[in-house]
């Protein structure tokens, strides 16, 4: 069985319908990238699958468990965290103390401050400063280690290099290489389609709340991505997709 | 984690607060029989103070707990009065009404925080402006308030005058006290955690699993409820209800004075704010323009200067907590790492680093 699926799901805000009908699944320990133009519904996608957004129609299952009725804050305790685009931390707060925030969920597994720490190592000079003084990339760091103090069984990773100069981008990417070979199961979505094709075993690309393309990244070329990203592939092949 | 030896204490209570629990109980016995000593008018004014105090209370658990600033809470203020009249009016006894007229504005409130809890920080602050002037212009409709005209709570006078200033004031006293009672149980348990953090990143509270619309909610509702409880009690002592007089933002107006002088987001600091408006009142209420002109000084020259408000410079500056309803790290010959054991929900350093309003 798929640790999650999402099958048919329709997301709107009020008469913007963000999410059309989008179906897929993901296995224990894959990564999957979704990438897209802006606009194209990749967030609201993932905020309906941390709940934040009531889907109008459709549903998210987690190992087999429909979520529909599930509120987006029981949903972390279940195992689906979401690390909000922006990082969205506690500035007041220390990273270590934004790091134990996330253990609040309480569920049980071996991440830890000092684990976290050991994956983000530019971290560890800042365990005790306040988040609110940390550059973008430390704050992402921050933020996706709140996340994974949850002990998420599935990671959701929102924009991780928005707003963030491209050698900072490069260090949280370093730094998430050791957690992808970690096997934790991760959706993220990404911009830059390079980062997001070198991360991922499959990759999803929406195009108007649809996905346009779908597939391993290993048979996906970036071509077919970027035909997809535009909407090119419809006038090629003239098959509309699901 | 940390070495045990020099691993910090998280502590709650403190001894200055237990001293200052039973003085708590000692005031408040106090303040029970102190009317056999007061002069009419001196109850009264004492009656007015508690209705302060717990406008300042629910205004400060919304807005400096809970981050939502709101400039409309007359219209919960002027709904306490309006459902007062309407049920007595209706035959129920006019004291009995001013506690369930309360109860049909924390019900009210539940359907207005469905779309108003939606909006947020400055949109939802004038929002619920916008729903005080329509509420105003509704409770205008009804016949029994005559427009502006206003009507009485007339059933009040099968009392007469004495029994009814006891009563009010009694009626006060343990409204206020229960009241503030709640707040603090609420603020100091899981849930109070759970409302500063929304406050301080709603998005990231949300992130870590705290249930936010819910929670805001319940704040939301508790602050109606009280404020509500306030307005009733205003239309006893004053008898005449006039929507216009009611449904004045200059009651939203005093509350923030009130919070923002004694200190935003502190538990003391409302209560100190609500003293000192009162004192304020008392002392130069009588001149006029300047009163008003003086209370918009000081409340300017407060937040230029002294922006944590009287209670939260007294905090930082001497560590004192009196009410302590957050977590205070204390760190043995360590300053520099304050940590925690990460089974507390909320373990911020407790209020003493807050600089939202």
């Amino acid at each position: 069985m798929s640790l999650l699926s999402v099958e048919n799901l329709v997301v709107r805000h009020g008469l913007l319908q963000a999410v059309r009908g989008v179906s897929f699944t993901v296995e224990r320990g894959e990564r999957l990238a979704l990438v897209g133009a802006n606009g194209a519904g990749k967030t609201t996608l993932l905020r309906a699958i941390a709940g934040a957004h009531q889907p109008a129609a459709g549903r998210v299952l987690l190992d087999g468990a429909d979520l529909s009725d599930v509120p987006s804050h029981k949903r972390v305790g279940m195992g689906i965290a979401l690390v909000p685009e922006g990082r969205k931390l506690f500035v007041q707060m220390t990273v270590e103390e934004n790091l134990l925030l996330g253990k609040t969920a309480g569920r049980p597994g071996d991440w830890s401050v000092d684990r976290v720490l050991e994956m983000f190592p530019n971290l560890k000079p800042r365990r005790h400063a306040r988040t609110g003084h940390l550059s973008g990339g430390e704050q992402q760091a921050t933020a996706i280690g709140r996340a994974l103090m949850s002990n998420p069984d599935v990671l959701l990773l929102d924009e991780v290099s928005l707003g963030l100069s491209p050698l900072i981008v490069d260090r949280v990417y370093d730094a998430l290489q050791g957690l992808i070979s970690s096997g934790t199961t991760i959706i993220l979505v990404e911009q830059d389609l390079n980062r997001a094709l070198a991360v991922s075993d499959r990759v999803i690309c929406m195009l108007e709340g649809r996905v346009a393309l779908e597939g391993s990244t290993r048979d996906i070329s970036r071509e077919d991505v970027t035909k997809a990203y535009f909407g090119l592939h419809r006038k090629s092949t003239g098959s509309v997709p699901a | 984690m940390s070495a045990a030896s020099t691993s910090p204490v998280i502590e709650r209570g403190t001894a200055t607060s237990r001293i200052a629990a039973v003085a708590v109980a000692v005031i408040i016995a106090l303040l029970a029989i102190a009317p056999q000593f007061l002069s009419a008018g001196a109850v009264d004014r004492m009656t007015a103070l508690f209705i302060y105090v717990i406008l300042a209370a629910m205004w400060n658990a919304l807005a400096g707990f809970g981050g939502l600033v709101s400039v409309g809470q007359q219209v919960f203020f002027g709904l306490g009065a309006y459902f007062a009249i309407r049920l007595a009016d209706a035959g129920l006894k006019p004291f009995a009404s001013l506690f369930v007229s309360a109860i049909v504005v924390g019900v009210v409130s539940v359907p207005l925080s469905l779309f108003m809890l939606r909006l947020r920080n400055g949109e939802f602050a004038i929002g619920m402006w916008v729903i005080a002037a329509l509420t105003h212009l509704l409770v205008n409709l009804d016949r029994l308030v005559q427009g502006e005209t206003g009507t009485s709570l007339i059933s009040l006078n099968v009392y007469d005058a004495g029994t009814r200033r006891m009563t009010i004031y009694w009626l006060a006293l343990a409204s206020m006290t229960a009241l503030l009672a709640m707040l603090f149980g609420l603020l100091r348990g899981s849930t109070g955690a759970a409302i500063r953090a929304i406050r301080d990143n709603e998005d990231a509270a949300a992130s870590v699993g705290v249930r936010v619309t819910g929670t805001k909610r319940l704040l939301f509702v508790l602050a109606a409820f009280g404020i509500g409880i306030a307005g009733a009690l205003w239309l006893a002592t004053s008898i005449t209800f006039q929507p216009k007089t009611y449904f004045n933002v200059q009651w939203t107006a005093y509350m923030i004075f009130m919070v923002l002088v004694g200190g935003i987001g502190t538990f003391e600091g409302a209560i100190l704010g609500a003293l000192v408006f009162f004192l304020i009142e008392t002392w130069f209420g009588g001149t006029g323009v300047w009163y008003l002109i003086g209370l918009g000084a000081t409340a300017v020259l407060f937040s230029l200067f002294l922006p944590r408000g009287l209670w939260g410079t007294v905090e930082e500056r001497f560590g004192l907590r009196l009410l302590p309803v957050g977590y205070r790290v204390r760190l043995p010959g360590n300053p520099t790492a304050p940590a925690d054991d990460g089974t507390a929900p909320s373990p911020r350093q407790s209020t003493q680093h807050q600089e939202k309003a």
